[in-house]
């Protein structure tokens, strides 16, 4: 049985039918056709799904689309401003913040999220404030200095 | 995931009729433990009943020397939380440390006492404080609320309504975290109050969380890391697994012990 859903994904109002059961990142996969946001794992702990919901990162793997309904849900594709990246988009570009790139989204969601609720933020708490993103390539080094230099980026 | 329906009452009343009426009905609060569990096929209810839309289960208050929390309490707002900071910073710091930013923004305490997963943190500070847990029919005292792994003293169609914590004189959590999955190899929540000392251990337990007697009557007659030298927690009844022997788990109990009485300062 499906029920209907509305809420504002990236400052637009969208709706559509859904079962219960649909999570948050499948409707954004499959039903709105924004795949930046990725799935990698089932056991809620890579955050290569990571979206705000009202401004807050959330993992939107471990959401049922019928939680979001009413929210401001932000992703990946949210963030430039035609073509001008997020400073934070830039920053990870520029630092080499990233190698295949399948984490990048969930990482540069969190970051902002964390950047957002502490802009001066020092590279230990950078680190420990990723533990729920998970990088396979980078080993994480050019990530925290992207993470350093966007929230510096965000300041100016 | 199996199929479901989804019901999002308004109202703690509502929200117990809507799971009594239910053929198998569960109460679905953050979800960072429910969803995972249905994704893996590991549960199939009929109805969820999501417990986001209820005002009356959400907040902190102060009550004379106690921090009252509603059950859908985030564990970011805990954290972030100015009365608990003041009241009872181990509590703040402790919600501060489950899992990761991500699953602070939706996981809930009462979704976690409800679970009573056996490396979860907040059951061991609500058994170390000497917490009550108020429910939609009763209140129960931690000491009678978690009985076993993943078991609680709750009813079927009883809801977690909030908790009362008792503020300590003094009081201070250690974890030794998995480093994967940050739920604790073995934490222990140490706290002094008026009526003695409480020293509860989680992670470690074959059974989930437990008191230490011995610790806690030492500490009474001298409250320094010290007293606790010489008292071993035997390894029979704890956990064994990939992560840690039951030998390992028994000797963490210890250093963790002295830690949380060194941090009380
Ligand atoms: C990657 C990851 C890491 C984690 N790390 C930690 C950690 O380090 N430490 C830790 O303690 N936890 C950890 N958790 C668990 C997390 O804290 C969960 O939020 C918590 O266990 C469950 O809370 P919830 O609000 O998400 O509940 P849900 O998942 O919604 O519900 C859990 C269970 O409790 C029941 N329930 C929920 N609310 C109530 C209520 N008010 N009354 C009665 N029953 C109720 C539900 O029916 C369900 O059976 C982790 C989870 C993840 C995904
Ligand atoms: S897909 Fe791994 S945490 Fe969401
Ligand atoms: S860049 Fe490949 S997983 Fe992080």
């Amino acid at each position: 049985m499906s029920v209907t859903v509305s809420m504002t994904v990236n400052g637009k109002a969208v709706s559509g039918n859904v079962e219960p059961r649909t999570l948050l990142v499948q409707f954004l996969r499959d039903h709105l056709r924004l795949t930046g946001t990725h799935v990698g794992c089932d056991t809620s702990q890579c955050g290569a799904c990571v979206v705000h919901l009202d401004g807050v990162s959330v993992k939107s793997c471990t959401m049922l689309t019928v939680q979001a309904e009413g929210a401001a849900v932000t992703t990946i594709e949210g963030l430039a401003q035609g073509d001008r990246l997020h400073p934070m988009q830039e920053a990870f570009r520029e630092n080499h913040g990233l190698q295949c790139g399948f984490c990048t989204p969930g990482m540069v969601m969190s970051a902002i999220d964390l950047v957002r609720d502490n802009p001066e933020i020092t590279e230990d708490e950078i680190r420990k404030g990723i533990d729920g993103n998970l990088c396979r390539c980078t080993g994480y080094h050019n990530i925290v200095k992207s993470i350093k230099a966007g929230a510096a980026a965000m300041k100016g | 995931m199996y199929e479901f329906d989804h019901r999002r009452p308004g109202t703690l009343a509502d929200a117990l009729d809507a799971l009594r009426a239910a053929d198998d009905g569960t109460v679905l609060a953050g979800g960072q433990t429910l969803l995972p569990t249905l994704k893996q096929r590991l549960a199939s209810p009929s109805d969820l009943i999501d417990l986001s839309g209820i005002a009356e289960l959400q907040g902190i208050a102060i009550d004379g020397d106690a921090v009252v929390i509603g059950a859908m309490t985030r564990h970011a707002d805990v954290a972030a939380s100015s009365e608990v900071q003041q009241k009872i910073p181990a509590l703040a710091a402790l919600a501060g440390d489950i899992g990761d930013r991500q699953v602070r923004n939706r996981g809930t305490l009462g979704g976690s006492v409800a679970n009573n997963d056996p490396a979860a943190d907040y059951p061991a500070a609500c058994l170390a404080l000497g917490a009550t847990i108020k429910t939609s029919a009763r209140e129960i005292a931690a000491d009678d609320f978690f009985t076993g792994l993943f078991e609680t003293a709750l009813e079927d169609d009883e809801v977690v309504t909030a908790v009362r914590f008792p503020a300590p004189d003094k009081a201070a959590y250690m974890k030794f975290k998995n480093p994967a999955s940050r739920y604790a190899i073995v934490g222990v929540f140490v706290a002094r109050t008026a009526d003695g000392v409480r020293v509860a251990v989680t992670g470690a337990g074959d059974g989930g969380v437990f008191r230490v007697p011995e610790m806690e009557s030492a500490l009474a007659a001298n409250f320094t890391p010290s007293a606790l030298e010489g008292i071993a927690v035997p390894p029979d009844d704890l956990n064994s697994d990939i992560h840690a022997s039951a030998e390992y788990r028994a000797h963490l109990v210890g250093v963790m012990a002295r830690r949380a009485v060194a941090a009380c300062g």
